[in-house]
């Protein structure tokens, strides 16, 4: 487990910093329009210093020090990037994650891998660690609520795990579950959604060299508002798809209902692959705001993956199976 | 005949109302000044303006049947104020989100709005505000002459779409516009008539009962007539 002093969760300054990365923001927003028609504000890049909301252990496979995604945009800051988390098993505030998340035991942590696999386990997370090489991949995370970010993340190919487990044959979906406690997760209390926490993604999907099993960003640990100990980044799908505080992944034959199905099943399907062209049923999503900046961007089809990943998706109607 | 400059004299009550209404705005500004507008600032400053445009036009309907079934004279004399209040918040929430959050894009907008159908509800909303705001005036109010009812009764019309357009937006938890919206039916059940007369009916027996205690006893002697309730 990560020691986490209290002392090092210094809401004072996390407003200074958040002040300095804001205020440029914030002034636009009010007085000045004209701001508004200049091009979108530079975000910051912040190291990642010790004064947000948690600390997290160095890794030895370090940051490369990317600065940008491969498309030249700039890496949100580790400050955002720890703040401002879509969480529901903590809080649907994304504000306020990162305060309930801080005392979240990540240590120890098992994760069973069975189902339709020939090598079944349970491995705790020092074994994953040591079993797979960490790299760094620098991704864009779009969340279906119309919001995004570029993230450095650390970690190893989600098809690596797989194929040590050996799925059989019969194998056509992986099925990915949060860790279920209420006490520690008080937002599993909420009776709006079906705990725990589930996704999922069709096999050839998981085998895509994209998807990742993180454990860490901006060179160190991941922190628990981020999904630590390890969680899933599929960046080509609406941010929910990357499911957090992973304890369970299991091979089955038929197609998972995530969480987000059950809630809302015609507002969020099974693929939810990022698509201007499909929209919500009450939004759009042809357009998005990366944090740090004042105006939005045009949606990306496949988030601006679509070279990797369209052909997983040859001749489907992707507004049905959206 | 001499002008009389119209004299400005406020009740403390009066005087609550403007504050508590402006207070927000002023909170507004200085967390953007000071960077304290959450991560996302835009979208924090457009919920705000907009939560607190339905909280006022909400209050502004209060006042009527506040006043008209309840007694509380004070309310009438905010009420118009809480109306432009409201129009205010909507117009700086409708300006963040055109000229900040699109950056007056244009076709931005425009590629979004037929998706986004809860914009279009609330701009309905803003337009019935906004032709409610320009005819506020004691001048349109005497040129209107009756036709400025039936325009201001608009107001709820303007009301239920702002509920819409509340419940629309939301993810997934739909407690708090729900709240809201029945508030605001509440509110539209106080002018039903049938309720009104009873409200009223049982007020007036409930002062009679308190002017004689024991009604089944003749009174004896009248007793002078409460001043005002």
């Amino acid at each position: 487990m990560i020691p986490i002093k209290s002392s090092e969760i210094t809401p004072e300054n996390v407003y200074l910093n958040r002040r300095t990365f804001m205020k440029g923001v914030g002034l636009a927003a009010l007085g000045g329009l004209a701001v508004a028609a200049c091009a979108p504000a530079a975000t910051p890049i912040a190291e990642p210093a010790a004064s947000t909301a948690g600390t997290a252990a160095p890794v030895a496979t370090a940051s490369t020090g990317a600065t940008t995604d491969e498309l030249g945009d700039p890496v949100n800051s580790y400050e955002q990037i720890t703040n401002y988390n879509n969480f529901y098993e903590f809080t649907t505030d994304k504000e306020k994650v990162a305060g309930l998340a801080k005392d979240f035991p990540t240590r120890p942590w098992t994760v069973e891998v069975g189902g339709l696999v020939n090598n079944p386990g349970t491995f705790s997370i020092e074994d994953i660690l040591s079993t797979f090489e960490r790299e760094e991949r620098v991704y864009r995370l779009r969340c279906v609520e119309g919001w995004s970010m570029v993230i450095p993340w650390l970690g190893f190919q989600l098809s690596k795990l797989l194929e040590k487990a050996d799925p059989q044959s019969s194998a056509k979906y992986v099925r990915f579950e949060t860790l279920m406690d209420p006490d520690k997760m008080p937002g599993e209390r909420s009776s709006w959604f079906e705990w725990p926490y589930v996704e999922g993604l069709r096999i050839d999907e998981a085998m895509n060299p994209l998807a990742l099993i993180a454990t860490g960003l901006y060179g160190k640990e991941l922190l628990p508002q981020n999904g630590a100990p390890l969680r899933l980044v599929v960046p080509w799908k609406y941010g929910f798809k990357s499911i957090k505080s992973i304890v369970k992944i299991d091979l089955v034959e038929e197609q998972p209902t995530s969480l987000w199905m059950a809630a809302a099943p015609n507002e969020y399907g099974f693929y939810a692959n990022v698509n201007p062209e499909v929209q919500h049923p009450r939004w759009s999503q042809r357009t998005e705001r990366r944090i740090g900046e004042t105006k939005r961007r045009e949606t990306l089809m496949f988030n601006g993956y679509g070279d990797e990943v369209a052909h997983l998706y040859d001749g489907m109607n992707l507004a049905a199976y959206y | 005949m001499t002008a009389k400059l119209p004299t400005l004299r406020f009740t403390k009550f009066q005087i609550f109302v403007h504050v508590a209404a402006l207070l927000p705005l002023v909170v507004l500004i200085i967390d953007a000044l000071r960077g304290n507008l959450s991560y996302n600032p835009i979208q924090e400053a457009t919920f705000r303006t907009g939560k607190t445009a339905m909280i006022l036009l909400v209050a502004s309907l209060a006042c009527t049947p506040a006043n008209t079934l309840f007694g509380f004279t004070p309310a009438i004399k905010v009420r118009r104020a809480l109306g432009l209040y409201a129009f205010l918040y909507a117009l700086v929430h409708f300006t963040i989100y055109i000229g900040v959050d699109y950056g007056f894009d244009l076709r931005l907008v425009l590629l979004e709005l037929e998706e986004k159908r809860y914009v279009i509800v609330g701009f309905a909303a803003f337009l019935i505000l906004l032709a409610l705001t320009l005819t506020s005036t004691k001048g349109m109010q005497r040129r209107l002459k009756k036709n400025w009812k039936k325009l201001h009764k608009w107001v709820y019309a303007a009301g239920i779409l702002v509920m819409f357009h509340f419940i629309w937006v939301q993810k997934s938890d739909i407690r708090e516009p729900l709240i809201w919206t029945g508030v605001l039916g509440l509110l539209l059940l106080l002018r039903w008539q049938p309720v009104r007369t009873r409200i009223l009916s049982f007020r007036t027996s409930r002062r009679a009962g308190r002017r004689k205690p024991r009604p089944t006893e003749p009174a004896k002697v009248s007793e002078p007539e409460p001043a005002a309730q």
